[in-house]
């Protein structure tokens, strides 16, 4: 069990092997498929790229007295085109679900950046480690906008490391 | 002849997407259980430990089970002797539109291919409606997601195909997918009817009880090869490799062309939320 604290260094990101468990506590930031296309055409991001966390999802609507609704992960195969350009800006650690391609995984490796995914399906059990949520950009669309959350104890699991590792594919 | 208010249609729509959403059904988790005990990979087992624990915080804590709330899928079976007094079509809409809205579920549909804008109430429900003997009005409803519908296909075989035709193509479809459709998945497969028909009938088949068996020998049998042949692909809870790949797999059929041998695969993702509700 690795515990990690946004922002992520690039030592944080060489500790990491494919299989590992892994906590974050600190800040992430939501984005699919609609904010990832708008965030390629921006000359200034809406948040810190350097040593950030992206989390690939969508929640459901937010209740009264709640910190965010449910917030399980999306396929990340969807962003692997549009992760390049992030990656390159500073983009450490991507959370999400699902295989991702080999051009993907690549670029990740060059770029020394991590892919974790997170159990998918498990909305509510992930939304309970979620501590706040605040919107910082595109709130016209919806639960596809990108909020900056704080988490604590977010459990992930390494599934493409720096080393060349890959855990949908050593399974075999 | 017994008449039916469409303001019922609504209600039970509503109350049922809701419910789906939030809790899980008895029998899905006594088989996620089941595949627990036997399963050898420890990250797969904590995976399968994961999906547990969020049906409970789910029930307990009122919160949706998965953030994918999903396309919601009715199929209506309206007796000949049922009237419905006004449009079942918009009764179903309407009663979706306000599940979603108080139940805290995301809206998920958008209106067009390209411009994409969503529709806010996560309608229109995908209804197939069917006419039975009798006078009730069934209702079969689903809460489907997109992740695992992505991972979905039909192919029309040859008759020569067969039986291990339609295996290597369930299998590859099911090994090509990985995680990406969340696993452990159900697997709904439609053959025969037509092009159309056999999705149909997929999607039909993920909505029969879990544990029955298809009353066909020679499809129960295929059935039960299936599960087999699936469960040893390696796929595992969420792709991560184990020996939990698929819970069940059913299988419905229609007679077809002397040409034809349609086959559609419909994955159902492990939080496979679904109702059926008698009027």
């Amino acid at each position: 069990m690795i515990r990690l604290s946004s922002p992520i260094s690039n030592h944080d990101i060489n500790n990491l092997k494919s299989g590992d468990k892994v906590l974050i506590t600190g800040t992430i930031y939501t984005a699919r498929d609609q904010a990832h296309i708008r965030l390629l055409n921006e000359k200034n991001l809406p948040f810190p790229i350097e040593g950030s966390i992206i989390y690939y999802v969508g929640p459901t609507p937010k209740k009264e007295g709640f910190a965010i609704g449910a917030s399980g992960p999306t396929s990340s195969y969807r962003m692997d085109e549009m992760a390049v350009p992030l990656m390159e800006k500073g983009l450490k650690i991507m959370i999400g679900k699902g295989d991702r391609s080999e051009e993907f995984r690549h670029e990740m490796m060059k770029n020394n950046a991590v892919y974790l995914i997170a159990t998918g399906g498990a909305g509510a059990l992930l939304s309970s480690r979620i501590k706040s949520s605040k919107l910082i950009a595109y709130e016209d669309l919806g639960a596809e906008a990108i909020y900056q959350l704080e988490v604590e104890d977010f459990p992930c699991f390494v599934a493409y490391d720096v080393h060349g590792h890959n855990l949908f594919k050593d399974r075999l | 002849m017994r008449f039916i208010d469409p303001s019922i249609i609504t209600e039970a729509i509503k109350d049922s997407v809701i419910k789906i959403n939030y809790e899980l059904d008895d029998s899905l988790i006594s088989l996620i259980q089941k595949a627990k005990k036997k399963e050898r990979s420890n990250i797969a087992s904590s995976i399968l430990d994961d999906i547990i624990e969020n049906s409970e915080i789910a029930k307990e804590g009122n919160v949706p089970l998965c953030q994918d709330t999903g396309v919601v899928v009715v199929f209506a079976e309206v007796g000949f002797d049922v009237h419905i007094d006004g449009n079942i079509y918009d009764a179903i809409n309407e009663g979706v539109r306000q599940g979603y809205s108080e139940g805290y579920l995301r809206k998920s549909m958008v209106n067009h291919p390209f411009e994409r804008v969503n529709t806010k109430d996560n309608t229109p429900a995908m209804i197939h409606l069917s006419y039975v003997k009798g006078d009730k009005l069934t209702l079969k409803i689903a809460s489907k997601g997109g992740g695992s519908e992505n991972m979905s296909t039909v192919k029309m075989l040859t008759p020569a195909a067969g039986i291990d035709g339609v295996k290597k193509l369930v299998l590859d479809t099911v090994f090509q997918a990985g995680g990406k459709p969340c696993p452990p998945i159900i697997v709904g497969i439609g053959l025969g009817g037509n092009f159309e028909k056999s999705a149909i009938i997929a999607k039909e088949s993920l909505l029969r009880p879990l544990g029955d068996k298809s009353d066909d020998p020679i499809i129960a049998r295929l059935e039960d090869e299936l599960y087999d042949e699936i469960n040893k692909l390696g796929v595992g809870p969420m792709g991560v490799g184990g020996d939990t790949t698929c819970l069940a797999v059913k299988i419905n059929y229609l007679p077809m062309h002397i040409a034809s041998l349609p086959v559609a695969i419909n994955i159902q993702c492990h939080s496979a939320r679904h109702i059926e509700v008698i009027l």
